[in-house]
């Protein structure tokens, strides 16, 4: 229903702006929290049911959350009054949102008119068919395609976490090594963080520990 | 999308939220009060009732005080809403509905019955049959946190800022041990939707009672030969339970956590500046993010709407597998009954147990909870992936390995304390 994608669109749209033009620090965390629920909403209405609710769940749910946590607990105040900025900044702002602009209009041109077709779920519930199974115990995305309901879930695991190779008739990209890679890049930023605050904690030494 | 259905699914959000939870969230606050009295040796409220003798009767009609909490809303209606002159006014006027909305919005993925068939047009009794359930209610309920920091926050105190810090780190915290303790589940069941979960549960056993399997029986011969695998399971899904039950009283800011409004430390918590209705909001947020967890517990431990024990298939199934007509109501009072004995059971626990001192929740929550529910996730993929190596050696390989990781986190935070100690004095 378009309705409900101007009414997120224009809820997702008008947090953003206000993320950039409130000045007090908790106003801008909310609204940016506004914002990325009307995204989720955009990705649910495009049948991305696991996007749309990790993005609410990830973003607005842990990572703002820990922006407001420092921001209290910090207790930062609205800046006084914005210095002058250079030409160089200007000139950067400008840049950015142009190209920003031409990327946008290279892709609405190629968006072609008319109204958008259901997607053929059921012929593609046949690539998923596991010849080496019983018809009836097909695996869980078979049967919700069949069902003409998008498994996005389950394609998600698939993609994420099968094997190339493990079943012929169902073809995966098989991106189970690079997601590893990315959990170990994750785990040493993590550990790279402790280290970083430990060493500033004994740096400093003297009092008791926090 | 149809007429029928837009029309079915307005009569199921307003049923559902305003003829079931709220009615639920006021007798909850009264069930409070009068289990509370029960283990206290006290009576509880059991005055209230329709004040009959206004109108010349001789004796007023009391119900047990069932008329409580009609009076309860009334008083927090008509009570002056006072905002203090130092708070930060929009954020203090937003808080109370981020606390109470999410809780209300996260029910919509709870099945609360079988479908019904009305006219010839099957309704399925759940609001929006997603298939993202658990998920959707842990993103929304991480949503309420804003709530209650904002509260805290806005009142601009100190104690209520204390409260809203507080429960901003304790959810954060007790939110992680809350998803990883639900994936062992979400392995055996191998999909999201609660819809389904509830319906392989009517038929197969609920997850921990797999007591019955598709034929209704109860016990059969070939039954225990065959499923040594269910019954093993239900070392980690009891695992899962307990975590999972612990966390929703954390999240919930519930009795042995509730530490956000702790009275003897923080004077009221996040709400002390808070008067009136705005008040009655979070403790309506409170009792409704309780009604949600039991559900959420009911629906994927304890079989949802099913009346278990293989009686669903024996007393409301017609001969061809359908549901009789009569089947969806019976569903919705089994799923209510489930959900009330755990608002019993969270309300118990609350008047039980004391308080925990705020290192020792936070400690429970990253060092118990938090391994725990890793080391759950590990025991279960192996049970479910490598049924072939039998029950003894699963038991050779887990025990060892659940022992180790216990004595390493007991060390690593005795090592931790020592530090600590020693940098002190």
């Amino acid at each position: 229903m378009p309705v409900f994608f101007y009414a997120f669109a224009a809820v997702s749209v008008i947090g953003a702006i206000a993320l950039v033009c409130f000045r007090n620090p908790v106003s801008s965390a909310i609204s940016m929290v506004g914002s990325f629920v009307g995204l989720a909403a955009l990705f649910i209405g495009l049948n991305a049911y696991f996007v749309g609710i990790i993005q609410i769940l990830v973003y607005a749910g842990a990572i703002m959350v820990l922006f407001l946590f420092i921001i209290m607990l910090l207790d930062l105040k609205a800046p006084s009054a914005f210095k002058r900025s250079s030409p160089l900044i200007l000139v950067g702002g400008l840049i950015i949102p142009f190209s920003f602009v031409i990327q946008l209009s290279t892709v609405l041109s190629e968006v072609r008119g008319g109204d958008p077709k259901a997607l053929p779920l059921q012929d593609a519930a046949e690539s998923f068919y596991d010849h080496e199974r019983d018809p009836d115990n097909q695996s869980e995305i078979y049967n919700s395609l069949q069902k003409k309901s998008l498994p996005d879930v389950n394609l998600i695991g698939l993609t994420l976490f099968g094997h190339k190779g493990d079943n012929a008739s169902i073809r995966t990209p098989g991106y189970n090594f690079p997601l590893q890679i990315i959990g170990v890049l994750l785990l040493v930023a993590t550990v790279g963080v402790v280290a970083l605050s430990l060493k500033r904690k004994q740096s400093k030494s003297g009092g008791p520990e926090s | 999308m149809d007429l029928a259905f837009i029309i079915a699914s307005a009569i199921k959000i307003f049923g559902f939220t305003f003829l079931v939870v709220l009615p639920l969230v006021a007798y909850s606050t009264y069930a409070e009060r009068r289990v509370s009295a029960v283990l206290q040796d006290r009576v509880g409220p059991n005055r209230v009732g329709i004040p009959t003798t206004l109108f010349g009767f001789k004796k007023d009609l009391k119900f047990f005080g069932l008329i409580q909490p009609l009076a309860d809303g009334i008083k927090g209606l008509l009570k002056e809403d006072f905002t203090p002159a130092h708070v930060r006014k929009s954020f203090y006027w937003m808080a109370p509905a981020f606390t109470a909305a999410p809780a209300f919005i996260s029910l919509c993925v709870v099945p609360f019955g079988s479908a019904v068939t009305i006219f010839g047009y099957e309704v399925k009794m759940v609001i929006a049959d997603i298939g993202v359930g658990p998920l959707f209610i842990f993103a929304i309920a991480s949503l309420s946190v804003y709530g209650i920091t904002l509260a805290g926050w806005a009142s601009n105190s100190k104690y209520p800022f204390f409260g809203g810090v507080r429960s901003c780190a304790q959810m954060i915290s007790y939110e992680i041990a809350l998803g990883l303790s639900l994936i062992p589940v979400l392995l055996f069941f191998g999909k999201l939707n609660l819809s389904d979960i509830v319906a392989y549960q009517a038929s197969n056993g609920w997850l921990l009672l797999p007591l019955w399997n598709e034929s209704g029986t109860l016990i059969h011969e070939g039954y225990w030969q065959n499923s040594s695998q269910q019954w093993l399971l239900l070392l980690p899904m009891g695992i899962s339970f307990f975590v999972f039950t612990t966390s929703i009283f954390a999240e919930t800011n519930r009795m042995p956590f509730d530490l956000p409004e702790c009275e003897t430390e923080l004077v009221g918590g996040y709400h002390t500046e808070y008067s009136s209705m705005k008040f009655a909001l979070f403790f309506m947020g409170e009792y409704a993010a309780m009604i949600v967890g039991s559900a959420l517990i009911v629906t994927v431990f304890f079989g949802g709407w099913s009346l278990g024990f293989g009686l669903d298939s024996s007393l409301l199934q017609t001969a061809e597998g359908n549901w009789k007509w009569y089947a969806g109501f019976i569903h919705m009072g089994a799923f209510l009954a489930k959900t009330v004995a755990f608002i019993i059971f969270f309300i118990w626990v609350r008047w039980t147990v004391p308080r925990f001192r705020y290192d020792q929740l936070m400690k429970l929550g990253w060092v118990v909870f938090f391994e725990l529910a890793l080391f759950n996730i590990f025991l279960a993929a192996l049970i479910m992936a490598a049924p072939h190596i039998g029950i003894l050696n699963t038991f050779l390989f887990g025990l060892p390995a659940l022992i180790i990781i216990a004595l390493l986190m007991f060390f690593i935070t005795k090592a931790n304390e020592i530090k600590r100690k020693a940098k002190v004095t």
